[in-house]
């Protein structure tokens, strides 16, 4: 795999679980921009079992829209002829086909080497079917069991720092060998087992599980009881990925020889493209993948990154569990109209049989967007309990902190402090009025003071997170011209709704004084949107007062914002429902607090009154 | 565009039936190809090992893990039973003996003189696969399992409960439209497998289960009644290993929704077959749909058959609403325009004309339909 130093074209393919997307990115004039897309099946399964066709299909409907011959024979055509116009100069791609890779990981004391041997497994994009330790509340027995019935891709035991505890982390190890777990694709292979635990017990390890696992040691995921170095697990879990997963999924073997780079699973791709935006424009980032099946949420703090799987909160298939994780209460306070609570249950049950239906009604989007708020929020609320201190690389903490930290230490996503929510998925990608989009996510995740909002165009992160890993600059220019659309800004002030004054009392006098000399003057009362129209390239001079002395914008407490705010496809929102949004459960009472908050961000059709 | 693809369930008076009989670990395979056999018989089998119990020995004695064998009794690979002792220390002048005995009855697996735990693994667990319908062996898979396949009537449900069962069909509902209630489930009907018509309440299906119904078979059942029937909400789609006394099929989905009219009069016309069904549904990649299978007594092929790929949706084909407002409605594709159309939603997809007996003509998301394959 040699990649050309300059790179004028790039075909970029992700093999989802059911879908397989291509894009064809060109370099034109100075720049590179995403220029043409396709999709098709994915072709895992039977009756093809060759993933490669669905890559051809998704690359042969790029080709006919562009006219660039891409696809010869069984095969994408790379390099690119010196003209540059037949084929590309390189080929790559993610995969999340087949369930994506999934990991059992195991560490001596659960909130410590195991949430380590976590990170390290979640920061490599796969989902952690389940994590064990000595510590564990389930009996020996019972862990066992469940060891045996999981067959993942994959295990990842830590455990002890370098020098620390033998017998607890052997007693882990006795625990896996007599489980002899089983891979879940080919029977004939042995389980990839990395031990990233104390190096001093290597040799028992390998005594152990030696013979009935393929084992890989690693530097320990926990050398010291302050610092974390996950790089080498995650390394290794890459490199069993492409060796022992992918190599055994029907046609992987194919699409290897064609790509030139690594396949890299797809959430891995997207936390890359993720991190790389936080460092360019040196900001804090939350991001949400929301799916069918599961919603991947990643954040970048302080340069620190964290990514959660919430691995039954999705939109078709998952849809059913956000019902039973969230309580059809907390999905009807978005709803703007009364529904009967059975119909609505029979209706979600059968997205969930029904899993690719679309809504054709008001009523239906309005449903599906209610219950996406509330996949978002539950999704986003499991990422802030797993992104706490010590959660990111290499971090240090006190020993004294470490013991104050009783099972979730203080979360690092601090609301605050967060520069820009971008969010992807066919909820949030496709919603037919991106005023929904920027409305979901900022009710789902709740933004305090001045945070901007931003959708992914058509799922188009997980190929530039791959990109990036080769060409930084190219995946960034794309990235910000044709992958990520600003919503806009949304600013709310912080105030505990119990305790501000009822009935709607003046609660923020704004002042948008705009470039084009105009000024917009509103003074906004609690639990009220307001929606300012403005693009990303206009400068808004904002000047913003809390008119309630415990509301706060940042500044402190009752102290006013001025600065330059940006707008975008949807414009600045000023949200003064305070945190967290109180929605009332009667339905006379919800109803029309929710239609107004809709009909002041003109969210649907003002003819169907919502 | 000619035809357009999107999932389908199956119902079809003759289709060719292939079941893939295989054990969950390595065993013994019964059969050999060209086998008739009948769905009772079982086609292979094998022993699961047992649990796994560990247990800290060493703890137990008060010695050092690394001294536990000086005082074990039983040795790696030593059959036990339970409550048999397994170590003991010699203690003082017979006085402070301790003892470990086994929680157990199978057999040691290991020893760690590093953690001092015993594991030991019970009696192994005997496990048949039966051969679930009448047919032919038509391919053995070494050390795994069978095929095996029939020609039948099939009726594919979109979603289930419990696994595979037998008995005899026997239709309750008087047409397909009809609910289901308690006073419908009648003691004589033990035993067999139920049709009802749009849908059954919790109370008739509780009923059912006291009676010892087999199975039913329904067009809507509520999505509220599987958490008051299992105790706990089926969250994902995924089923088949509930143990709630009775295997449920749900033709068309949640609700009270009128079953097909192919699949209700077909599952009329075999009042009184022996059928064989399951409940098991997997809605994601490697879909297992619910199903029922009344095989007919004559030889089909011989060779594995492999179905025609499926060709999609044309005009004139028959097609049903899988979401609102068109839920359930079945009618006939007058049209496959191939630009995108704005819905109500706004939202702008690829659509189908669709119309229904009644004479009216409506536009769906190509999405939201499903084929009735016959």
């Amino acid at each position: 795999m040699t990649i050309p130093t300059e790179i004028r074209s790039v075909l970029a393919t992700d093999c989802g679980s059911t879908t397989t997307k291509a894009i064809l990115i060109e370099k034109v004039g100075d720049g590179y921009r995403q220029t043409f897309r396709g999709e098709a099946p994915t072709t895992v399964e039977a009756p093809f079992e060759d993933v490669t066709r669905g890559v051809l299909n998704a690359a042969m409907e790029v080709q006919e829209l562009s006219g660039r011959k891409l696809v010869e024979g069984e095969g994408i055509v790379t390099p690119a002829n010196d003209e540059g116009s037949e084929g590309v100069d390189i080929y790559i791609s993610t995969s999340s086909a087949g369930g994506g890779l999934q990991l059992v990981v195991g560490g001596v004391v659960r909130s410590m080497t195991a949430e380590s041997a976590m990170r390290a497994a979640l920061g490599a994009g796969a989902i952690v079917m389940d994590a064990f330790a000595t510590n564990d509340s389930r009996k020996p027995h019972e862990q066992i069991e469940r060891i045996r019935q999981l067959r993942p891709d994959m295990i990842l035991l830590a455990g002890g720092i370098d020098g620390g505890t033998v017998k607890h982390v052997v007693a882990l190890a006795e625990m896996v060998a007599a489980a002899r777990p089983r891979t879940r694709l080919g029977g004939s292979f042995n389980l990839p087992v990395i031990f990233a635990g104390n190096r001093e017990v290597r040799s028992e390890i390998e005594r152990l599980l030696g013979d009935i696992s393929d084992l890989e040691a690693v530097d320990n995921v926990r050398p010291v009881m302050e610092r974390e170095d996950l790089g080498p697990a995650r390394d290794k879990i890459h490199d069993l990925f492409m060796d022992h997963v992918m190599a055994q999924a029907p046609g992987y073997n194919k699409l290897m020889g064609w790509t030139d780079t690594p396949i890299m699973p797809t959430p891995a791709a997207v936390g890359l493209i993720m991190q790389t935006i936080a460092k360019r424009r040196n900001i804090n980032v939350a991001g949400v993948d929301i799916g069918g099946a599961t919603t991947d949420v990643f954040s970048v703090f302080d340069g620190r990154f964290n990514r959660t799987v919430s691995a039954n909160l999705g939109m078709s298939y998952s849809v059913s569990n956000v019902l039973a994780e969230a309580g059809l209460d907390s999905i009807l306070r978005w709803v703007p109209f009364d529904i009967d609570e059975k119909l609505l249950r029979n209706r979600i049950g059968n997205k969930m049989i029904r899993p690719t239906t679309i809504p054709q009604t008001l009523e239906e989007l309005k449903i599906e967007q209610a219950i996406a708020r509330e996949a978002l929020r539950l999704a986003f609320v499991q990422h802030k309990e797993f992104a706490v201190e010590l959660r990111g690389v290499q971090q240090e903490r006190t020993i004294a902190d470490a013991f104050r930290q009783t099972g979730a230490g203080a979360t690092l996503v601090k609301m605050m402090k967060l520069d820009l929510i971008v969010g992807s998925g066919g909820v949030l990608s496709h919603a037919p009025r991106r005023v929904q989009s920027m409305r979901m996510m900022i009710d789902a995740f709740e933004p305090e003071g001045v945070t901007e909002l931003a959708v992914d165009s058509i799922f188009m992160m997980p190929h530039l997170g791959v990109l990036s890993s080769v060409n930084e600059e190219a995946a960034t220019q794309v990235f910000e011209r044709d992958c990520i659309i600003y919503l806009g800004t949304c600013v709310a002030p912080i105030g505990d709704p119990g305790k501000l004054p009822p009935g709607g009392k003046p609660a923020l006098d704004i002042k948008l004084e705009r470039s084009d000399g105009t000024v917009v003057e509103r003074i906004l009362n609690t639990d009220r949107l307001f929606l300012v129209e403005a693009t990303r390239e206009e400068q808004v001079v904002a000047t913003v007062t809390p008119l309630i002395r415990s509301l706060d914008l940042g500044e402190g407490p009752g102290k006013p914002l001025r600065r330059v705010l940006r707008g975008g496809v949807v414009g600045i929102a000023f949200d003064t429902r305070g945190r967290s949004i109180r929605v009332p459960t009667e339905p006379a009472a919800r109803v029309p607090r929710v239609q107004d908050w809709v009909a002041a961000m003109d969210e649907y059709p003002r003819e169907e009154g919502a | 565009m000619a035809a357009i693809f999107t999932p389908g369930l199956t119902v079809s008076e003759r289709d060719i039936v292939l079941k893939d009989r295989r054990l969950p670990l390595e065993g013994e395979v019964l059969v050999e190809v060209g086998a008739h056999v009948g769905a009772a018989d079982v086609v292979a089998r094998t022993d699961l090992p047992g649990k796994i119990y560990p247990t800290n020995v060493a703890n137990q004695l008060g010695v050092d893990p690394g001294r536990l064998k000086e005082f074990m009794l039983k040795d790696v690979g030593d059959t036990v039973e339970r409550d048999e002792l397994i170590a003991k220390t010699p203690g003082l002048f017979g006085l402070f003996v301790s003892e470990a005995t086994a929680v157990t009855g199978g057999t040691i697996e290991s020893i760690s003189t590093v953690t001092g735990q015993v594991i030991l693994q019970a009696h192994p667990i005997p496990v048949e696969v039966d051969a679930y319908i009448d047919g032919t062996v038509v391919e053995v898979i070494p050390g795994e399992g069978c095929l095996v396949q029939a020609p039948a009537a099939l009726v594919q449900g979109i979603f289930g409960l419990g696994g595979e069962v037998r008995g005899d069909l026997h239709m309750v509902a008087m047409d397909r439209t009809s609910v289901l209630v308690e006073s419908d489930i009648t003691p004589d009907l033990k035993g067999l497998i139920i049709v009802g018509g749009a849908h059954i309440g919790l109370g008739a299906l509780k009923r059912a289960v006291e009676v010892g119904v087999a199975g039913i078979v329904t067009g809507g059942f509520d999505y509220d009644d599987i958490k008051e029937l299992l105790g706990y909400e089926v969250g994902v789609a995924i089923t088949g290993g509930e143990d709630l006394g009775l295997t449920l099929v749900v033709t068309e989905g949640f609700g009270n929704i009128d079953m097909a009219p192919a699949t209700f009069d077909l599952l009329r016309s075999k009042q009184g077959s022996r059928a064989s069904i399951n409940g098991a549904t997997q809605i994601r990649a490697g879909v297992i749909r619910p199903e029922v299978i009344v095989t007919y007594d004559e030889d089909g092929p011989s060779e594995k058959y492999v179905p025609p790929e499926p060709e999609g949706i044309a005009l004139g084909d028959t097609v049903r609403g899988i979401r609102a407002p068109y839920f359930g409605r079945i009618g006939k594709v007058g049209g496959l325009p191939v630009e995108l159309t704005t819905m109500e939603s706004e939202t702008r997809v690829r659509i189908l004309e669709v119309e229904f007996d009644d004479g009216t003509v409506v536009s769906m998301p190509r999405a939201n339909v499903e084929s009735i394959e016959q």
